[in-house]
């Protein structure tokens, strides 16, 4: 027998729609840049600067939504402090685009930030050292989160932390650096964060052409995360990890270090949701402690269970429909927004436990 | 029409005289007319001259302002005491386009207007066209210092303290003689010991010429101030300690002073030190108090349940609204308000809570994740009906008179009414909810649900019926937890939101279904907060207590108090 | 007792499984109280007891989920059981079957198969396994075996009470355990299943040791050659089924009553 025998229905449908999601963000990869860039301003299809970072901002929530049900739909962690590994991806990336301002600030102090020379600091802090440099800021934007990732995960993991607990701490978690990132003490812009930014790579932030080309980089990143993620999904370890789910003492009971696999997928997990983040801080402008809010990082589980968790293209459908939702309600009728937020996550676990993905694959079957 | 002078005294000293019998004794009415002597000078007072003195401070100058209210304290005029009194507690007004002195009432509420001379009520309620009496700081001490000199007189020994603590550390010689023949007839033991501090600091502020020639006396004042905690004592102390030091030579007496002041000083500090602990202790007890009274309804629902109630926060947010709006609908009943909210908050709560479990909940028992979420939806839901219906804008509960002000013990501490009370019903909750699940029928079949539901439906529990009561009795006590939080913060939408994640701390260090871990646990982080603000600042210590808990879950994954057994393996 | 102590004594000779003065206590209640036992190489041994004798308890001790107050536990001669983990005691070889049948459900029969199968653990490994053609087939022998062949790509979740009590032997199988720990594994079956299930787990010993806790004493009689009776966390009464039953001591405490 082949190994495509071993493949269950399941998975022959997820190979469907790892076609249709790939193929669909190739698409836009393609067609976002023409339309935004050469087809002229007054046309119907002319897709002006700020479609394109909505949609730029989309594909970031997207990738925070498959960093999401990498843990929660396959490994049963919920993590309701993942915006944590996002802010900090975004406090990395923003910590880079600040040193480009240069002397180009308010207070023109060619080394120190704005709100450094505010505060009257004389010299720049240890933290910031390095971030002059794109690819050592790069390197952060993954081990930054990828670090609190594996130690926290460690911990938590190593202590058979789970389930609710493992919820509440890490919202407790997510919520301490929200404290912690409103104080100025800390060095990060303190309740206003980092922002004014002026460009990257030497690129104008404010340029189309940079927007477009940001965008297409989150597309990008979003197919290769996506891309990992199924293939880390489909391997022995991704059985293993829904075996986890399933039934962890068993698991340990069969001789596998569960700790270990659940660590390794949290930091996976942390780190794409870093990358995510960094993606997102040049497109809106700005990172500031908000990002570190319980309430964001609850309210990105829900993308992905409107989506279908345990499908990974569910969480990008989901991200992108809930947010597209968000945006289009939030300019009709800005108070109904948080009900309808609210009946999404009543109705979402009460009616749809598989999800958006799941009603149409159901149909399929 | 002119009286003499001693009249008048005599008068304003008759109405005394009975009081002074019952309280002090004779001795007291004559400390009475001694001070009318010292208060009196050459002052002559009538009833026109009254009136035109109370004309004087409609005026603009500050030293004629002054120079009235000395001779309205030196008229002794029955009608003085209790003007002095209003104008310095900024009570005092003309009213509109007349001549005519009113008064606030104090302790009454608005709207009570008083004829400064005759003390009649009036119906002039006017907010608008007040004219306010402007003082300026001297007149303010002028003031108090006339106020003090009254009150030491006074029939009522706290009046009496009062008047002592306005006279301490002023160099005047003749209150110092004041002080001493109060110090002769003062009975209350309390009193006595504050007239002798006050003397004390008296003696160490007198003139260094005629100090030398009394070192013993002055060696006894300093040692009566040891370990004193009034700020005038350490005041005096210090002020007397820089003298001596800076002089060139230094007697031996003065050497011995030194010393001795310095030992007074460190008993000071080291009393001071004790209190400020004691302080931090009761803050931290009452923040604490305040954490347990929001976590034992979720400890109820999280851990007899096994379902965690994200919406807990909004059933706090609602128990705060019910009191608010109980207050709106009583506004002639302040003092009681809050005690009808009580109840209501409570049946508010936990009928929505009820509503929850019943709509929502019981579809979702099993998938603790999935309760999670969706009651964290109905949170926003709740949330967002709260800004509609009242307001996205905080609103403020007044607290009714007993439960505001501070019980002062001393100058070093003093409780806050407010968190007494809050410590006295979060306490009182607590004690309820272990009797009505220790002793009462439902509690029993709480508990046994709690423990073995397939077991206790076998017993004919019937499981949704406790089901749904267990979600309400949570619910409806973070509506009591309301009720106590708007006694100390504005209400608004966001309330539940700002102490889920506190809740959430307790329940979990406390070790789930344990109530007694709920109590253990929200005292010991109240009063570690407290205990690490001095040294961290409010938003460094609450990280810091967050870390902890983070990493004592890691060590203890069920808590303080974890439940044991095969029935924790659920 | 230091574990040259234990290796150099008599006791441990042939012995697959060494328990000495075990005490677990909860709560102040000793659901273990210095249990010493001792299993042989190859052995099928039975134990019972009434509920509350430990027996559970025993069998979390055994494979890590609960780690005593005092005492030893030594497994194959040299694996000190109190120092390992739960993960590292199966690797050893100890395989636990849990009264309560637990299988994978989202996963397909012979996805549950292939996890349970002796491999390399590690994240790493599990990344890039690849099933070669010996384990391939020696899934499929164990799909015949336990009679699941035909439903080797349903979700174990769709299996009855009884495949999935079937699918879980077949994972002890395929984990090839030198001590294997069966809680109860008759429950519920039926006369038939239990009949099939006593002839596989005779099978069974011989090549391996078997630990039986069962309450069904016409099961046990049928099977076991030695039969151990817990009591209060001690061990009341050992040997044959014969001799244990007609023990004073068992009798007064357990069979005396009816169960």
């Amino acid at each position: 027998m082949t190994s495509v025998a071993n493949r269950t229905v399941a998975s022959r449908l997820a190979g469907h729609h790892d076609l249709l999601v790939t193929g669909a963000l190739g698409i836009a990869v393609l067609v976002v840049p023409i339309l935004a860039l050469t087809v002229p301003e007054g046309s119907a299809l002319h897709l002006s600067t700020f479609s394109v970072t909505l949609l730029g901002k989309y594909l970031c929530f997207a990738l925070l939504a498959l960093a999401v049900d990498l843990v929660w739909g396959y490994c049963g962690i919920l993590s309701l402090g993942h915006g944590a590994f996002f802010a900090l991806g975004g406090y990395a990336m923003g910590m880079y685009l600040m040193r480009q301002i240069g002397d180009r600030g308010v207070y023109g102090n060619p080394i120190l930030p704005d709100f450094m020379v505010f505060l009257d600091w004389q010299e720049l802090p240890w933290y910031w050292w390095g971030f002059s440099s794109f690819p050592f800021s790069m390197a952060m934007v993954v081990a930054v989160p990828g670090l609190l990732a594996l130690v926290f995960g460690w911990f938590a993991f190593r202590s058979r932390v789970n389930g609710v607990y493992l919820s509440i701490i890490t919202q407790a978690l997510t919520y301490a650096l929200l404290l912690a990132f409103f104080r100025n003490e800390m060095g990060f812009g303190g309740n206003n964060g980092l922002t004014d930014f002026k460009e990257i790579l030497g690129f104008d932030l404010q340029a189309d052409a940079t927007r477009v080309g940001l965008f297409v980089t989150t597309a990008l990143v979003l197919i290769a995360s996506y891309t990992v993620t199924r293939g880390v999904v489909s391997s022995r370890f991704g059985r293993v990890l829904v075996a986890i789910r399933d039934a962890e003492d068993r698991m340990r009971f069969l001789g596998y270090r569960t700790e270990h696999y659940k660590l390794w997928a949290f930091v996976l997990s942390g780190v794409i949701a870093g990358v995510a983040g960094a993606l997102y801080v040049p497109q809106v402008g700005i990172i500031n402690p908000g990002e570190f809010a319980p309430l964001n990082s609850i309210e990105l589980v829900i993308w992905v269970a409107i989506g279908g968790r345990g499908t990974l293209h569910g969480a990008i459908v989901g991200a992108i429909l809930v947010n597209f939702a968000k945006t289009w309600f939030t300019g009709l009728l800005p108070e109904a927004w948080l009900f309808v937020l609210g009946a999404l996550f009543v109705m979402g676990t009460l009616f749809l436990p598989r999800g958006l993905v799941g009603l149409v694959s159901r149909r399929e079957r | 029409m002119h009286r003499p002078v001693s009249t008048y005294v005599t008068f304003s000293c008759h109405h005394r005289i009975g009081a002074a019998l019952r309280g002090g004794g004779v001795q007291r009415t004559l400390l009475c007319l001694a001070l009318a002597l010292v208060f009196g000078g050459a002052a002559r007072a009538s009833t026109d001259g009254f009136e035109s003195m109370l004309g004087e401070l409609a005026g603009k100058s500050f030293r004629r302002k002054s120079e009235a209210i000395q001779a309205i304290a030196d008229s002794g005029h029955p009608a003085a005491p209790r003007i002095l009194r209003a104008l310095l507690e900024s009570r005092a007004f003309f009213a509109p386009e007349s001549e005519r002195l009113l008064l606030d009432v104090a302790d009454s509420g608005e709207g009570v207007v008083v004829d400064a001379i005759t003390g009649e009520a009036t119906r002039v309620a006017f907010e608008s066209g007040r004219r306010k009496i402007v003082l300026n700081n001297a007149m303010r001490r002028l003031l108090r210092s006339l106020v003090a000199r009254a009150g030491l007189a006074s029939r009522d020994p706290r009046e009496r303290r009062q008047a002592i603590k306005e006279l301490m550390g002023r160099d005047d010689p003749e209150i110092q003689a004041l002080l001493r023949e109060a110090l002769e007839i003062e009975q209350a033991r309390d009193v006595r010991s504050l007239l002798e501090t006050a003397i004390a600091i008296g003696a160490l502020r007198e003139d260094d010429a005629d100090a030398g020639s009394d070192a013993e006396a002055r060696l006894r004042a300093i040692e009566a101030l040891s370990g004193s905690l009034h700020n005038e004592s350490r005041i005096a102390l210090d002020g007397l300690l820089t003298r001596l030091e800076s002089r060139q030579s230094k007697s031996s007496e003065e050497e011995a002073q030194i010393g001795a002041i310095r030992e007074a000083i460190d008993a000071i500090d080291r009393r001071k030190v004790g209190f400020e602990i004691l302080e931090t202790l009761f803050f931290g007890v009452s923040l604490g108090f305040v954490l347990v009274l929001a976590a034992i309804g979720l400890a109820i629902t999280f851990g007899v349940m096994g379902v965690i109630n994200m919406a807990h926060g909004e059933m706090i947010m609602l128990g705060a609204y019910s009191t608010w709006s109980v207050q709106q609908l009583m506004p002639h009943h302040l003092e009681s308000s809050v005690l009808v909210a009580i109840p209501v908050a409570f049946l508010v709560s936990a009928l929505v809570g009820v509503a929850i479990e019943r709509g929502v909940v019981r579809f979702l028992y099993g998938r603790p994740l999935e309760t999670l979420l969706a009651t964290f939806g109905i949170s926003l839901f709740l949330q967002q009906s709260v800004r509609t219906i009242f307001s996205p804008l905080n609103r403020a509960v007044a607290s009714p008179s007993w439960m505001s002000g501070q019980w002062v013990l001393n100058d070093a501490f003093a409780l806050n009414y407010n968190r007494l009370w809050i410590i006295v019903f979060s306490a009182l909750v607590f004690a309820a909810l272990i009797g009505v699940l220790h002793r009462t029928r439902l509690g029993l079949q709480i508990r046994a649900v709690a423990q073995n539901r397939a077991m206790a439906r076998a017993m004919g529990v019937r499981g949704a019926r406790i089901d749904a009561i267990t979600f309400g009795l949570g619910s409806g006590i973070a509506g009591l937890a309301g009720v106590a939080l708007s006694q100390l913060t504005n209400v608004g939408p966001n309330l539940g939101q700002a102490h889920i994640v506190d809740s959430f701390m307790v329940v979990v260090f406390g070790g789930v279904g344990n109530l007694w871990g709920t109590l253990v646990a929200g005292l010991t982080l109240g009063v570690t907060n407290k205990l690490l603000e001095p040294f961290a600042g409010a938003v460094l210590a609450k990280i810091l207590v967050l870390v902890f808990i983070i990493l004592f879950i890691q060590r203890r994954p069920r808590g303080l108090f974890p439940q044991q057994g095969r029935s924790a393996e659920a | 007792m230091s574990p040259e102590g234990v290796e150099g004594s008599d006791l441990l000779h042939g012995a697959i499984l060494y328990l000495d003065g075990i005490t677990v206590s909860f709560d102040g209640f000793r659901a273990l109280d210095g249990l010493s036992l001792t299993i042989d190489r190859g052995e099928l041994r039975c134990i019972i007891g009434a509920n509350g004798a430990g027996k559970s308890t025993m069998m979390d001790v055994v494979t890590g989920k609960t780690r005593p107050d005092a005492g030893v536990a030594f497994f194959d001669r040299h694996h000190d059981l109190l120092a390992m983990s739960e993960a590292d005691i199966a690797m050893a070889g100890i395989g636990r079957k849990f009264q309560k049948p637990t299988v994978f459900t989202n996963l397909t029969v012979r996805t549950n198969l292939e996890l349970a199968m002796r491999d390399d653990r590690s994240v790493w490994r599990s990344l890039r396994a690849r099933l070669d053609g010996e384990q391939r087939d020696r899934i499929e022998e164990t799909l015949e075996s336990i009679g699941l062949h035909l439903l080797a790509d349903a979700d174990a979740g769709t299996l009855s009470h009884g495949q999935k009590q079937w699918l879980e032997i077949g994972m002890l199988l395929m984990q090839d355990p030198k001590l294997l720990l069966v809680d109860e594994p008759v429950a519920g079956m039926t006369h038939q299943e239990t009949e099939r299930t006593a002839e596989l787990l005779v099978s069974l010993a011989g090549g391996r040791s078997v630990v039986v806790v069962e309450h069904d004493m016409e099961f046990v009689r049928s099977i076991a050659r030695r039969v151990t009776v817990l009591h209060e966390g001690r061990l009341l009464a050992e040997g044959d089924m014969e001799s244990v039953q007609n023990d004073p001591r068992v009798v007064e405490v357990y069979l005396g009553t009816p169960c």
